[in-house]
């Protein structure tokens, strides 16, 4: 081993490090303040956590078209770091917003939401930035470890506890076989850097070798995990259940992203050599993840499971995006990945509304009788449900139509079938809010809805937003087509 | 045509923005909402009636045309067109979109402003769904529907109005999004033999398609449109939409909704895809001719006013599609006459049933009878449109039918056999129904007290009466105006299944994608 000297870091360097310099100094700062005494239930930590995430998205707005490969190309920034970095911000944004008078509500205000929060986000930027399979497992337990005590944080209540135990120990396992996955590619290719796996496995003699297929088989496990792919979608409803509301809205959003951020940077840029051997795997996974969420989520009561389903169903999506393949698969999976954190949050987010002091009230039938009651609740509700279910004119429905665009594109018409298919089953399940908010009367009281101000205008950027990208999606085309230029 | 204003836009932005406005209102004051909501769709009403003077008729090509830049990057553009078909089926929706408004001022007792906003909004659907000459912009309108009327019958509906609402909305979606792949397989044929992004419609007009792709791009439109006809085996979400909906649900549903079908035939499936059109001729046609009669039969033994009524849309829709399939001038001259009649007719007899309903609360035949001596200008009312309905000459449904009949004759002797016997059952069935609700002695003592159609009432028959006998007595004025675009589009369906044929004998299908449609790991691991 000859001794290097890293490069030195240039200005543009430290503006592309400036989102995970300013979370990290988030987080720090949050843990540092609580020796501060406050009111108790001051709202600092919430705007502490904006400050930060503000200043994330100014940094790397100042070099957003600037392409960097810092540490040894462990850390890239490229469009896709950039495109992911303002998804994580904006998605984490939301969250706070969301957070910020649920946690007073339920009680669980306490000293390390935030920082958790802030330490998840920037383990998903360091996910979406790494091109070195150890930086992405940094990055990926990184958040997922947050996550984890995320998923716990409703002390108190005994199903919270069981979701993160569950999520923690299924966690714990998926990252194992991630991490074997990796150290099996590291002894078939010695390198964990994607770029020179890519150049390894162009040179077709390492493709024999089964350490290659079961490593990549073993990744993709872990990644399957993350992104709650069936068949390992099991934690999914039980975590989503479990934890806070706006936690469930953060992760399903979030995490899901991170999963696909990293996923899609190793097929696209690692494995893109060996299409052949993972795009008939891929198919089968979309299909079976968009056939078993669609079909699970038309029998449950609790929206919280329904629209973890659901999730997993919006998973099955992205991969026929993946399976699809290339710049046009890939930036039609960032296009849907954004729009379905921005619709998933939404809803996640009224659902955060619902109830009373400490009482969570998420089944379907809980919204009876809110259609007229609460406007603005039932509309917004509608329009996420209907632009879940990729009704026009929403966002979803612009993110249908590319994803199954690019499939139709490459030639993939059965699967865009079964997809299209598949989004009839799942909107009979959408209907369904719609159906208890609209036509169905509350029996007793009808729910409380807890208005306060960051929830509103976290609601109405949601609404805006999903109708804005279903009128005029240009914009986030544009963005995502963009982002993905660099990468092959 | 230089055309400044955008006019085809204003008719479709207007009512949705007056739904916003009336939405915004306070829901207490129902008289102001309903003020509102009539002066908007009697203004959009007012601005759409110039087009049936400005139209040019012969002008090739489309009018009023718009475009502008919407989606640069998949190469989808607003834009927007009216010609020769269109035109009076625009025409339609403003007008029953009017009538059902000021028919529902008393059927509607809860939440007024919601439910003229959504009228309001699925008129702008409508409007934009039969404007749109791109093919995603047409999707979007087409798709966008679904929501306002979904709502329309869930909220407003009868007993089973949960039920029907969502059989609709399933029904014609798990339709529609076959049509989307559809659209985008067209998108990228088109792009693979020209090089260009656009989901303009008149691009694909001019794409020739090898006879084996068309036969699936037009089942995936055959699809969506003969669930929203309805034909024969997919119409059973129908009687359910129907019966649950409120009047003006039902009014809206009949009259336009199920146009959109026939619509999307003549524009979309039939000049795209003219040699799988033909290919499946006999089956298209067969279904129609079973629709026709099923219909007429199944609407015989309905207890129900609004379900009988409702089928006889199956039977009247079928006679729409197999003069469509006759494929000559007649015959499609003839169909797009039935639309019209069919909405007018059909529209009117549903608001009859509403208004009865509105007296009695019930539908069933039976608990009527005699009704003649109570309501005698409603039954006159009743009597002259369920003529229209049957097709009686000097109505405007007997001009349709027969020129319906001549197509099918020209085409084939025995369609208009079968077809005939249509006509003939519903004359029954219509008839019978009268003779049960109108004639002989009151059996129902409730039913004598009743009291006839109102001023209001009378008023919104009036427009309805006035097109049945107008065009029963005068249809050369709007035969006048669709038939250059129905020649086009019959010599859109030559040409194209020429270009095809020319194709199938000297090439093989299209350069399509090489890569397999869905891989399979045929060759293990290497």
């Amino acid at each position: 081993m000859n001794a290097m000297v890293p490069p030195p870091l240039i200005a543009a360097d430290w503006w592309a490090l400036g989102p995970t310099i300013a979370l990290s100094a988030g987080v720090l700062l949050l843990l540092l303040l609580e020796f501060v005494p406050s009111r108790p239930n001051s709202s600092r930590a919430a705007l502490v956590s904006l400050l930060a995430l503000v200043a994330s998205v100014i940094a790397i707005l100042r070099v957003r078209d600037v392409k960097r490969s810092l540490f040894e190309g462990m850390f890239v920034h490229d469009g896709f770091t950039v495109f992911f970095t303002l998804l994580f911000c904006g998605i984490t944004a939301l969250a706070i917003l969301q957070s910020w008078d649920y946690l007073k509500r339920t009680r669980l205000h306490r000293a390390e939401y935030y920082p958790l929060l802030l330490s998840a986000t920037l383990g998903m930027i360091v996910m979406a930035a790494s091109s070195d399979l150890i930086t992405i497992f940094l990055g990926l337990e990184l958040m997922s470890l947050a996550l984890y005590v995320l998923v716990g944080f409703r002390r108190s209540q005994l199903e919270s506890s069981e979701a993160s135990l569950k999520y923690f120990l299924l966690g714990a396992f998926a990252s194992g076989f991630l991490l074997y996955g990796i150290a099996l590619l590291y002894g078939a290719t010695g390198t964990t850097q994607l770029a020179r796996i890519a150049q390894f496995l162009g040179d077709s003699a390492a493709l024999k070798s089964p350490l290659v297929l079961a490593g990549g088989l073993l990744l993709l496990v872990g990644f399957a995990f993350k992104v709650a792919a069936v068949p390992f979608h099991m934690w999914t409803p039980d975590a989503y259940e479990g934890a806070p509301t706006t936690v469930t809205g953060y992760m399903s959003a979030g995490a899901k992203a991170a999963g696909f951020a990293a996923l899609l940077r190793i097929v696209i840029v690692a494995l893109d050599g060996v299409q052949a051997d993972w795009r008939p795997i891929l198919t089968w996974m979309a299909i079976l993840t968009m056939t078993v969420g669609n079909v699970t989520a038309l029998l449950q009561t609790n929206l919280k499971r329904m629209l973890a389903y659901s999730s997993i169903a919006h998973a099955g999506y992205v991969l026929v995006a993946l399976v699809a393949g290339g710049t046009d698969g890939a930036s039609a999976a960032l296009f849907y990945l954004a729009v379905y954190s921005l619709m998933n949050l939404g809803a996640f987010g009224l659902l955060a509304l619902l109830g009373r002091q400490g009482e969570e009230r998420v089944l379907i039938s809980d919204l009876a009788g809110l259609g007229f009651r609460q406007p603005l609740l039932a509309i917004a509700m509608t329009v996420f449900m209907l632009s879940l279910g990729g009704i026009p004119p929403t966002a979803g429905f612009m993110g249908k139509v590319y994803v199954f665009g690019v499939a139709v594109k490459a030639g993939l018409i059965p699967l865009v079938v079964v997809g299209v298919l598949n989004s009839v089953v799942s909107i009979f399940y959408y209907l369904r809010v719609t159906v208890a908010m609209y036509m169905h009367e509350a029996h007793g009281e009808p729910v409380e809805v807890a208005w306060a101000i960051p929830s509103t205008i976290a609601v109405l950027i949601a609404l805006a937003l999903t109708l804005y990208w279903g009128v005029q999606a240009q914009g986030l085309l544009n963005e995502a087509q963009r982002s993905v230029l660099g990468l092959l | 045509m230089a055309e400044t204003f955008p006019w085809l836009s204003w008719l479709i932005f207007f009512p949705l923005v007056s739904a916003a406005l009336i939405a915004l209102l306070p829901a207490r004051a129902e008289r102001t909402i309903r003020l509102w909501a009539t002066l908007a769709s009697v203004a959009e009403l007012a601005f759409a009636l110039p087009l049936w003077w400005r139209l040019i008729p012969g002008h090739p090509g489309w009018q009023f045309a718009e475009h502008r830049s919407w989606l640069p990057g998949l190469g989808s553009s607003y834009s927007l067109g009216a010609d020769g078909i269109s035109v009076p089926l625009v025409l339609l929706t403003v007008i029953l979109t009017a009538v059902a408004i000021v028919g529902a001022y008393n059927a509607v007792e809860k939440r007024p402003r919601e439910f003229y906003a959504l009228l309001l909004a699925l008129e702008s659907a409508m409007i934009g769904t039969f404007f749109a000459r791109d093919l995603l912009l047409f999707y979007v309108f087409w798709e966008a529907m679904l929501v306002p009327m979904y709502l329309l019958i869930g909220v407003w509906g009868g007993p089973r109005r949960v039920y029907a609402a969502i059989k609709f909305f399933i029904y014609t979606m798990a339709g529609s999004v076959l049509m989307l792949v559809a659209i985008l397989w067209l998108y990228f044929l088109n792009r693979s033999v020209t090089g260009e992004s656009t989901f303009a419609l008149d691009a694909f007009y001019r794409l020739p398609i090898a006879p084996a792709t068309q036969v699936w791009l037009f089942l995936a439109f055959a699809l969506a449109f003969a669930i929203k006809v309805p034909m024969f085996p997919f119409h059973t979400w129908l009687p359910d939409a129907h019966v649950e909906a409120p009047t003006a649900g039902s009014v809206i549903l009949a009259a336009i909704l199920l146009k959109m079908g026939t619509y999307g035939f003549i524009r979309f499936a039939m000049p795209l895809f003219p040699v799988a059109s033909a290919q499946l001729t006999p089956w298209i046609v067969g279904l129609a001719l079973i629709g026709i009669v099923y219909g007429a039969l199944v609407a015989m033994v309905q207890p129900d006013l609004k379900k009988l009524v409702a089928y006889s849309s199956v039977s009247h829709l079928g006679f729409v599609m197999l003069g469509l399939y006759a494929l000559n001038a007649q015959g499609m001259a003839g169909a797009m006459l039935q639309m019209l009649n069919h909405g007018i007719s059909t529209g009117a007899l549903f608001l009859l049933v509403g208004v009865i309903y509105e007296r009695r609360h019930t539908r069933l035949i039976a608990d009527f009878g005699g009704l003649w001596k109570p309501l005698p200008v409603f039954a006159s009312v009743f009597l002259v449109i369920l003529l229209s309905s049957v097709g009686l000459p000097g109505t405007n449904g007997f001009v349709g039918e027969f020129l319906v009949l001549l197509g099918a004759f020209r085409t084939n002797v025995w369609w208009a056999v079968i077809a005939g016997t249509g006509v003939i059952l519903s004359a029954i069935y219509m008839l019978w129904m009268f003779q049960r609700v109108m004639f002989g002695p009151v059996k129902h003592p409730e039913n004598e007290r009743l009291s006839d159609l109102s001023m209001r009432e009378r008023l919104v028959f009036a427009p309805l009466l006035l097109l049945v006998f107008w065009l029963g007595v005068q249809p050369q004025p709007l035969l006048d105006r669709m038939q250059p675009a129905l020649d086009r589009t019959l010599a859109l369906v030559r040409e194209r299944t020429a270009v095809s044929e020319r194709m199938a004998e000297t090439q093989e299908p299209l350069p399509q994608t090489k890569e397999p449609m869905l891989v399979v790991p045929a060759r293990g691991i290497r």
